[in-house]
């Protein structure tokens, strides 16, 4: 059944809506302010990143470091005010979707590109049935009667892997378990089978066993349907497995992205080094935990320069003096680090 | 479900009681002739007030007279007027009028009260959220009878676009300008709460879910905003039907109509402790019946909400 629709939209631009050669959904250099009583925090400062078709970007990053609000700026739900878009685009199918009409932007939600949130228990309605929040998408998307899309709503459900799914479609979200809370709210964001699904950390309120459950049944779901992800995360471990390539933030801004395996092995970023640095490892039992000294800088008063700077142990006074832009340092790899190279070749 | 329900009900028993004692006591005390000016200048014959005394027992104690009601009411019978007149009668005539106005009035509010605060409560600090702060505000600290009588003279005298007093037959169009000032006040406070809710619900991750899900902005609002936002509306509205009744009586007088009010007032005035009794056991009853109405909304709302 997946398979049907998945052959139908690996075909982009079919639709006449980009260039057909283009990346499926790109970001360019966007930057988002928000303009508070207090003053002006810039939280994204020219974030570019792009996810092609069946591949999974990871955003890594501290809380803070601007991930979910680039993923929110991307779905057009940001509160506005207090947030201002004042530079960049995001592209999607070459189209740019911070231009277009609110009804054109409106149709590419849940279609074109879906989100799933953190806490499940606050963003599904809690005075309606899981089943009418994910059938509603079916009614009102498709104009599907309401047994028909009854139907394909227990169809998701199971797709989802829970059990009795056809008995579980009229309870209520506060009547699921986390996990399967948070199945339910995949099967919603998967309805309408869309091209990009932004999964804002899927995992952060679950427990350490089911959070293992979740990613599996997310790679399985992506694979299938040849998705384009992006998973938004600040655990280090949840990327290994199912990410192909990662994009690590820092007051908002990406500092390094490379494939996974490249940036394990040797990351070209003094701040990725610390955070890995930092995963407590079995081989150092007794020993204290190793953390980033200091902490993100205030958004309302970024530090010249790098923004990392003070933090940074390599740190020399031109990186006091100029921003590093973001370069490439290999095949698939860039870094905004003066001293990237060094980093990469030093052993 | 069906044990919270029956429980609720047993309990109407003792609230029942406990204000139809009240009432009764209350009346007994006030003082007052029931047949001051009944027989004209000279007074009443000895033989017509030993007729009523024993006819009424107004010789007995407020205790026995009050058994005797309850006794007579649990059947069905609400007494006799000092005239002989069936009180169940006077309700039967008199209820409907005040009940059609004040779910005239209940309606108006809602319908007005409910779009002005999700319209406000989704564009805060606009123009029409100062407009309505501001004319809300005039709602709720002007009296009643001053908003009655400027709108009757307005709209009934001055331009005629309605009649200025209702007539008997008590037709829809005659009573929406009365069930307006009737509900006036509610109006505005209900324009604030459902304000505020919408506001506080506005920011909340389902809605950001719902527009994330590609639903129209009027589903959005209408149907995932709503439907949280109006718990506290519903309280306000529910409770608000017994008060209308009870409140009915200034509206009533302003524009003429036969209505539970005047009724009461004038039995008061008589010490007719069988009619004020009835009439205002009617109104505890509607009162009781739409709090249990409410809580029972409340499960209907919002399905955490369970009774057992």
């Amino acid at each position: 059944m997946s398979d049907i629709l998945v052959s139908e939209q690996s075909a982009p631009g079919a639709d006449g809506s980009g260039r057909p050669s283009g990346r499926l959904l790109e970001v360019d250099d966007l930057r988002v302010e928000f303009r508070t009583r207090d003053g002006v925090a810039k939280v994204i400062n020219g974030v570019t990143y792009h996810v092609d078709a069946g591949e999974t970007l990871a955003v890594l990053g501290e809380s803070g470091s601007g991930k979910s609000v680039t993923a929110q700026t991307i779905m057009g739900i940001l509160d506005m005010p207090p947030g201002f878009v004042t530079g960049g685009r995001v592209r999607f199918h070459g189209k740019d979707m911070l231009t277009m009409s609110a009804e054109e932007r409106r149709r590419i939600r849940g279609e074109g590109i879906a989100m799933i949130f953190q806490d499940s228990l606050s963003a599904l309605n809690p005075v309606f049935t899981v089943g009418f929040q994910i059938a509603e998408q079916f009614r009102i998307r498709r104009g599907m009667s309401r047994s028909d899309a009854k139907k394909r709503a227990i169809e998701m459900l199971d797709q989802v892997k829970i059990p009795n799914a056809k008995g579980r479609f009229s309870n209520y979200p506060h009547q699921f378990s986390g996990g399967m809370r948070q199945r339910a709210m995949i099967a919603m964001s998967l309805a309408l089978d869309p091209e990009v699904l932004i999964a804002d950390e899927p995992t952060t309120a679950l427990d350490v066993t089911v959070q293992a459950q979740i990613m599996d049944l997310l790679g399985e779901l992506q694979r299938e349907r040849r998705m384009g992800m992006i998973l938004i995360t600040h655990d280090l471990g949840v990327v290994a497995d199912v990410a192909d390539r990662i994009a690590v933030m820092y007051a908002g801004r990406i500092v390094e992205e490379a494939d996974v395996y490249d940036l394990y092995a040797k990351p070209a970023h003094p701040y990725t080094l610390g955070l890995l640095n930092s995963i407590p490892r079995l081989d150092e039992r007794g020993q204290q935990l190793r953390t980033i000294k200091g902490l993100p800088p205030n958004l309302m008063n970024i530090p010249p320069g790098c923004p990392f700077n003070p933090r940074c142990p390599m740190a020399q006074p031109v990186c006091r003096e100029t921003i590093p832009p973001l370069l490439q340092i290999g095949t698939g790899r860039a870094s905004a680090c003066h001293f990237a190279e060094e980093l990469v070749n030093r052993d | 479900m069906g044990r919270y329900l029956v429980r609720r009900l047993l309990q109407l028993v003792p609230v029942f009681i406990g204000t139809t004692l009240m009432i009764y006591l209350l009346v007994w005390k006030v003082p007052g002739d029931p047949f001051a000016g009944k027989c004209g200048d000279r007074g009443c014959p000895e033989n017509y007030r030993a007729m009523m005394t024993e006819k009424f027992q107004l010789d007995q104690p407020w205790f026995v007279q009050y058994a005797t009601y309850m006794k007579n009411l649990l059947q069905g019978d609400f007494g006799t007027t000092w005239s002989g007149r069936e009180v169940g009668d006077i309700i039967a005539t008199a209820y409907p009028n005040t009940l059609k106005l004040a779910a005239m009035a209940l309606v108006i509010e809602a319908v007005i009260g409910l779009t002005a605060g999700v319209l406000t409560g989704l564009r805060r600090n606009g123009f029409l959220d100062n407009l309505v702060l501001v004319s809300t505000l005039f709602l709720i600290a002007l009296p009643v009878f001053v908003v009655g009588f400027v709108l009757q003279w307005f709209f009934g005298v001055k331009w005629g676009i309605v009649t200025p007093t209702v007539s008997n037959e008590m037709r829809l169009t005659e009573l929406i300008l009365p069930g307006f000032v009737l509900g006036s006040a509610s109006m505005a406070y209900i324009a604030r709460v459902s304000r505020t809710s919408i506001a506080e619900n506005r920011r909340a991750d389902y809605v950001r879910t719902a527009i994330a899900k590609g639903l129209p902005m009027r589903r959005v609002v209408g149907i995932h905003l709503l439907r949280n936002s109006l718990i506290p509306v519903v309280t306000l509205l529910g409770t608000d039907l017994g008060a209308l009744m009870g409140g009915a009586i200034i509206t009533e007088g302003i524009f003429g109509i036969n209505g539970v009010g005047r009724t009461v007032l004038r039995a008061i005035v008589t010490k007719e402790s069988a009619t004020v009794v009835s009439i205002v056991v009617v109104l505890v009853l509607v009162y009781l019946l739409m709090n249990l109405v409410v809580d029972l909304l409340y499960a209907a709302l919002d399905p955490r909400i369970r009774y057992e």
